[in-house]
């Protein structure tokens, strides 16, 4: 089966996802709903840097979160006077999937809030439920499908994610090696292709059952909303 | 029992509104772009009329001059669309409880199995809101709307859009409760033959206008 170091990575990368995709669910639920069902004049720009993740180099995205998050970094000295560490620690590593997976998760979340029909909340609110309560009983049990889907994709890219977490928080063993760093660590090493291989195939299988889970979710609440 | 006297602009189109209804049915007939969908939804706080007054026995919704607008979920006022708009996580009985449930139990003013009864609704209750005829869901609506114990109903063409075999079935329902319910309703429609049927005092809306 898996040996000790596969295994660190293995609970480590769902370490990591695990609370990426928690810590981001809210955010990205607010976000969802604010740019699906506001407008405003600098829309275009909070667009712009929610997708940035996406186009911007990992590399470049570590270096950032260093600048700002590392020991010395503008925000990561005042964390460190309360006692969080970031750089070189698996909560950074939970930081940098979160940046990365952000645009993901929003995406089918907002999707499902802008695709609701607004009527209902009209209907709500006649009968007498205050806006709050038309958001908690009506338009978020109906953003289930996105914010699973959200939640599987933001979950699967943290499981993936290389290049930022490298950057900011190093490949350290038990700390920080996740599957991909652990790939990488492997491939350097000259006899390392064999154990890599087995790593290789387990990110595949993790993948590949997260978009079937994706598929199946979509089916079942085709047919339960009768879409 | 309403009055109403306000002003809504909106682009191009001006609404002038007018009124005071004393009996417990009201019917508006007027073409499509008349304003008769925009009268409603001032009146049910929907829209925000840019000047004048609305009060429902004794109590201002709206006052322009005095900067009071009553939120639509604390107006009272429930409003059926021509859909149906059941939320469609939620089947027929839990529609009816949605409403009934945001009313403290001493201000319910209708049973839940009074309504069942009068609107036919009980073989309906375990299906799904997918699980539903036109005319059938139009009924859940309508059951939905006076389980949140309404003081006033307004009906924005509640037939439109089922065929005419349809039509004449949910028609003696609205009668009944005209006949049975201590419920004011406006109901807005361009077919007159609904209202004279109903047996309704008919007002014409033209172009934004009260006539």
């Amino acid at each position: 089966m898996l040996s000790p170091e596969e295994l660190s990575a293995l609970y480590l990368s769902a370490k990591v996802a695990l609370f990426a995709t928690l810590t981001s669910l809210p955010l990205a639920i607010a976000m969802g709903w604010y740019l699906a069902r506001y407008e405003f004049r600098l829309k275009f720009l909070v667009e712009a840097l929610l997708q940035l993740p996406m186009v911007l180099p990992p590399v470049v995205l570590g270096y950032l979160l260093l600048v700002l998050f590392g020991n010395q970094g503008w925000i990561g000295k005042y964390l460190n006077t309360l006692g969080i560490q970031l750089a070189f620690n698996w909560k950074g590593a939970v930081l940098a999937s979160m940046i990365v997976a952000f645009p993901l998760m929003v995406h089918p979340i907002r999707l499902s809030f802008q695709l609701m029909n607004r009527q209902l909340n009209q209907i709500a609110g006649s009968l007498g439920a205050a806006p709050w309560k038309v958001f908690w009983s009506i338009n978020l049990p109906l953003a289930i499908p996105g914010i699973l889907i959200g939640s599987i994709l933001c979950f699967s890219r943290s499981l993936g994610e290389f290049g930022a977490t490298i950057t900011f928080v190093g490949n350290i063993p038990d700390e920080t090696r996740t599957i991909p760093i652990a790939i990488y660590s492997f491939l350097q090493q000259p006899d390392g292709e064999n154990m890599a291989m087995r790593l290789v195939a387990l990110s595949l299988v993790l993948a590949f059952s997260a978009l079937i889970a994706n598929y199946f979710i979509l089916q079942k609440y085709q047919r339960k909303l009768g879409a | 029992m309403l009055k109403c006297d306000f002003q809504y602009r909106h682009a191009d189109f001006s609404l002038n509104v007018e009124l005071e209804m004393q009996q417990p049915l009201l019917g508006i007939v007027g073409a499509s772009g008349s304003g008769k969908s925009t009268l409603l939804k001032n009146i049910v706080g929907l829209l925000k009329p840019q000047q004048g007054y609305i009060q429902f026995n004794q109590r201002i919704l709206l006052d322009t001059k005095q900067n009071i607008h009553v939120p639509m979920h604390q107006r009272k006022i429930a409003l059926i669309f021509q859909n149906a708009l059941l939320f469609p996580h939620l089947n027929v009985q839990q529609n009816l409880r949605y409403a009934e449930k945001l009313v403290a139990k001493p201000e319910r003013k209708f049973q839940f199995e009074e309504v069942l009864e009068l609107l036919e609704l009980r073989p309906l209750i375990q299906r799904k809101a997918n699980q539903l005829s036109g005319g059938e869901a139009q009924r859940v609506s309508i059951g939905r709307a006076l389980l949140s114990s309404p003081n006033l109903l307004l009906l924005d063409e509640p037939l439109t859009g089922l065929d005419s075999k349809l039509k004449q079935q949910i028609l003696p329902f609205f009668k009944r409760m005209k006949d049975e319910l201590d419920l004011p309703m406006i109901y807005v429609t361009h077919h007159p033959e609904e209202l004279e049927y109903l047996g309704a005092n008919i007002l014409q809306l033209n172009q934004g206008q009260m006539t």
